[in-house]
């Protein structure tokens, strides 16, 4: 089997399908678990108990999110070895050190706290437990820190030198970190995961006001989902326009392919909406465009030249049609959400927020927007670093394993089968939990009680050993 | 380069360390999994999983330290064991999903579903504690490497020997399990407990002894590492040491102590590990790089130096808290709190 393919192209696609599958969880849990502290700290606050239900509610969703999102990490932490060696090898002592520190620090933190959050609420008191949740939810941003600092630095290499056996090391490990392109992934990635949970829990809340608009956790629910739409949505909009400059200015043929400029516009580039790239041959067919607004948007001049990939070599080219339609559903989608938080704001000034059918339908339907952009941003920025592992510096097929391609397309096929078992079935108990609506006396994840804190106390000695293990 | 040699050094100590924290805490917690046949009873099996719940992830966050770590610290090493180990690699992965997830999806479903992960979480066990014990086989008896890449085929891995370190650590880890719910249960289910680890300490026994066996065979370098004078001063203590926690072991067993047990397998594990660390040193992929040659640069490994100094020790702290928070014996049915 698999026997005549390309062995690099069958791994890309494993790396393509295992981190598609993976990353929506991170982008979830980053949101969820900051939404979970917003939650226990509004709870302990005012003392209402609509907060501790909603709580609760959403901390069995984030139980078994977190769990998908460990596991399938845990494929992509090895899959730098397995698959692409050679990139390890020479990217190592730079990528590796920033993924050392996003398990030391940030790993850990979630792991450790965890358990507490998810089951020590009774054992350790209010104070300590919330104490967890901030840690959690520290932890996943910290890792999205660490992350995307090694992501940025494969797409805009900074403040490394290569030694006598060809790999890449660190000349400054400030420059390494902090290079060009990471601080505007990082603003515009957090606010992405922020914007998917909302969204998520947004609909869930829809979901519940349709069947009854005077249900209390929904409203609650819908009501900041909706404000996180109103007021983060243009914020994001902003942060990737800023990023999008970035790009242009540090991988200037990741953005031609963006715009679909294969050609080069002297005197002010159009604005393509919507178009046929042909990759092939190297021109848009199609193309319904507005004369000189991409020249207004990138340069801000009307008649700002713009360079197309006809200044690039064929060899360093992206893959166009993919980059160009992934964007598109990025930038419609959050324009789409931009529509539904001015759409709120109208309902609220109406007093209709919690009754306005069509309004909950609509924010039903945008439910999986979110993780929809995500992946389609994802898959903007990540084929735009194509054909480089490490942008302009090392290639993708020198980065690969020596592997024949039945080793990695049997690999590939078992994980296609075992991601569609294991998601179908987490999907099916996440909708299972988000069809139930959060009710008075919500209880948090079901366990037949994991410990006793009671009855027999080990004596502190033995008790001391018990927990080095 | 002395002071490279020096931080090297240290590094495959840190990575070593973080191994062998992950074995001995994934140890217990994938050999659940593999007892799980032998606990067909539903109530029982809950508190099985119970007695890990809170702490399962973080346990298996050390293997993503050790493999980080090892490609931050050895990235040629990685590079070339990664291709080598590939098919185990794989397998330990797609083990580790499907009795990872279980934790979860078993509260989610109905009865006769959750039958199914129940099959899941030991399944997954046994297919990733296999693939650990063959993929430390296949390094130890060495890959074939050229240049800085691996060159051998992606079945090379499959020997009599590495099927043999399979094996002995599924019964390793099995016993590691049954030793931890000695400890964390009570009644019948602690007694079943009992019972199970007299076979097992014998098995696990016999598992020591042939891979011990078995070894020196393998190349010349360890023959003369364990059984050549000077040598033996230095490695004589190690089987010595066996024996005598063996005789602690069997000891706590017979007077049915509730702690010793655990915490005795446990060093039974370090001093195998330790005598795996005297086979191998100085190689990282052994008889073909050493850790000087493995090694990353030395700035990126001081770099990271600094965080493991001040975060391993914090990270073992409140690890150490959260055990603490759920110490102590689980019981059964006590209802949702």
């Amino acid at each position: 089997m698999f026997e005549g393919w390309d062995a690099v192209v069958l791994a890309r696609a494993q790396f393509a399908f295992t981190m598609s599958f993976h990353i929506v969880f991170p982008a979830f849990s980053i949101g969820l678990a900051s939404y979970l502290a917003v939650l226990e700290a509004l709870w302990l606050w005012t003392g209402r108990e609509v907060f501790l239900n909603l709580f609760n509610y959403w901390l069995k969703i984030f139980a078994i999110a977190f769990g998908m999102g460990v596991v399938s990490g845990i494929v992509m932490s090895y899959q730098f070895g397995t698959n692409w060696s050679a990139f390890s090898d020479k990217a190592g002592p730079v990528i590796g050190p920033l993924m050392a520190y996003e398990v030391l620090t940030a790993f850990f933190l979630e792991a450790g706290f965890l358990g507490v959050m998810l089951f020590g609420l009774e054992r350790v008191g209010h104070r300590l437990h919330f104490f967890a949740t901030l840690m959690v939810a520290t932890g996943t941003l910290i890792s999205a820190f660490w992350i995307l600092s090694a992501n940025s630095w494969m797409q805009t290499p900074a403040g490394y030198a290569i030694n006598a056996e060809g790999q890449f090391v660190a000349a400054d490990w400030f420059k390494v970190i902090f290079n060009p392109s990471f601080p505007y992934r990082l603003v515009h990635m957090v606010l992405a995961a922020y914007l998917t949970t909302a969204f998520l829990v947004g609909a869930v809340g829809a979901f519940h006001l349709l069947r009854d608009s005077h249900l209390a956790g929904p409203r609650v629910m819908f009501s900041m989902a909706m404000w996180m739409a109103t007021l983060v949505a243009p914020i994001q909009i902003i942060a990737g326009d800023q990023h999008g400059l970035n790009t242009l200015q540090h991988q200037p043929v990741k953005v031609m392919a963006m715009e679909g400029h294969f050609t080069s516009h002297p005197d002010g580039a159009p604005l393509i909406l919507f178009g046929w790239p042909d990759q092939a041959a190297g021109k848009m067919k199609y193309a319904i465009e507005i004369p000189k607004a991409s020249s207004l948007i990138l340069k801000h001049s009307l008649d700002a030249p713009l360079n197309g990939l006809d200044t690039v070599p064929r060899e360093d080219w992206p893959p166009v049609p993919v980059i160009f339609w992934t964007f598109r559903i990025m930038v419609g989608i959050g324009f789409l959400m931009l529509g539904i938080g001015l759409l709120s704001l109208y309902a609220r000034w109406r007093g209709t927020l919690y009754q306005w059918r069509w309004l909950h339908l609509f924010a039903l339907a945008m439910g999986p927007a979110g993780f929809v952009a995500v992946l389609a941003g994802w898959f903007t920025t990540e084929v735009g670093r194509q054909p480089f592992t490490v942008y302009g510096l090392l290639r993708t097929p020198d980065s690969a394993s020596p592997l024949a391609a039945p080793a990695v397309g049997s690999s590939l096929l078992a994980f296609v089968i075992v991601y569609f078992i294991v998601y179908a079935a987490g999907l099916t108990y996440l909708f299972r939990l988000m069809a139930l609506s959060p009710h008075h006396g919500e209880q948090g994840p079901p366990r037949d009680q994991p410990a006793r804190a009671a009855g027999i106390t080990p004596a502190a000695g033995v008790a001391t050993e018990g927990s080095a293990g | 380069m002395t002071a490279s040699i020096d931080i090297a050094t240290v590094w495959a100590f840190i990575i070593a360390f973080a191994v062998f924290v992950y074995v001995v805490m994934d140890g217990f917690d994938l050999g659940l999994g593999l007892l799980f046949p032998l606990f067909p009873n539903r109530a029982d099996r809950d508190v099985i999983m119970n007695s890990v719940a809170p702490v399962w992830d973080g346990n298996e966050t050390w293997l993503v330290l050790g493999g980080g770590g090892m490609m931050a610290a050895f990235p040629l090493a990685y590079a070339v064991l990664m291709p080598a180990l590939y098919t185990p690699m794989v397998a330990m992965l797609i083990g580790l999903i499907f009795r990872g997830v279980a934790f979860e999806f078993r509260w989610r479903t109905t009865r006769s579903e959750r039958n199914r992960w129940d099959i899941a979480f030991a399944g997954g066990s046994l297919l990733a504690t296999l693939a650990q014990g063959i993929a430390l086989g296949a390094i130890l008896q060495g890959v074939h490497v050229e240049g800085r890449h691996y060159a051998g085929g992606w079945w090379d891995w499959l020997t009599p020997f590495s099927v043999l370190t399979g094996l002995a650590l599924v019964v390793g880890y099995a016993l590691l399990g049954v030793t931890w719910l000695v400890m964390k249960t009570e009644g019948a289910l602690r007694d079943r407990a009992y019972h199970l680890s007299w076979s097992l300490l014998f098995a696990m026994l016999g598992a020591i002894g042939a891979v011990s066996i078995a070894t020196p065979f393998l190349h010349v370098q360890y023959a003369q590492r364990w059984f050549t004078w000077p040598n033996v001063i230095l490695t004589a203590p190690v089987p010595i040491a066996v024996a005598a926690v063996t005789v602690l072991l069997l000891r706590s067993l017979a007077a049915k102590q509730d702690y010793r047990p655990f915490f005795l397998t446990l060093l039974l594990f370090a001093l195998s590990y330790a005598g795996l660390g005297i086979s191998m040193w100085p190689y990282i992929v052994p008889q073909s790089i050493t850790i000087w040659q493995a090694a990353s640069p030395e700035n990126s490994q001081v770099f990271m130096l600094f965080g493991v100094a001040v975060l391993v020790p914090l990270i073992l702290g409140y690890t150490a808290w959260a055990y603490w928070v759920f110490r102590g014996k689980v019981t059964p049915g006590s209802g949702y709190h």
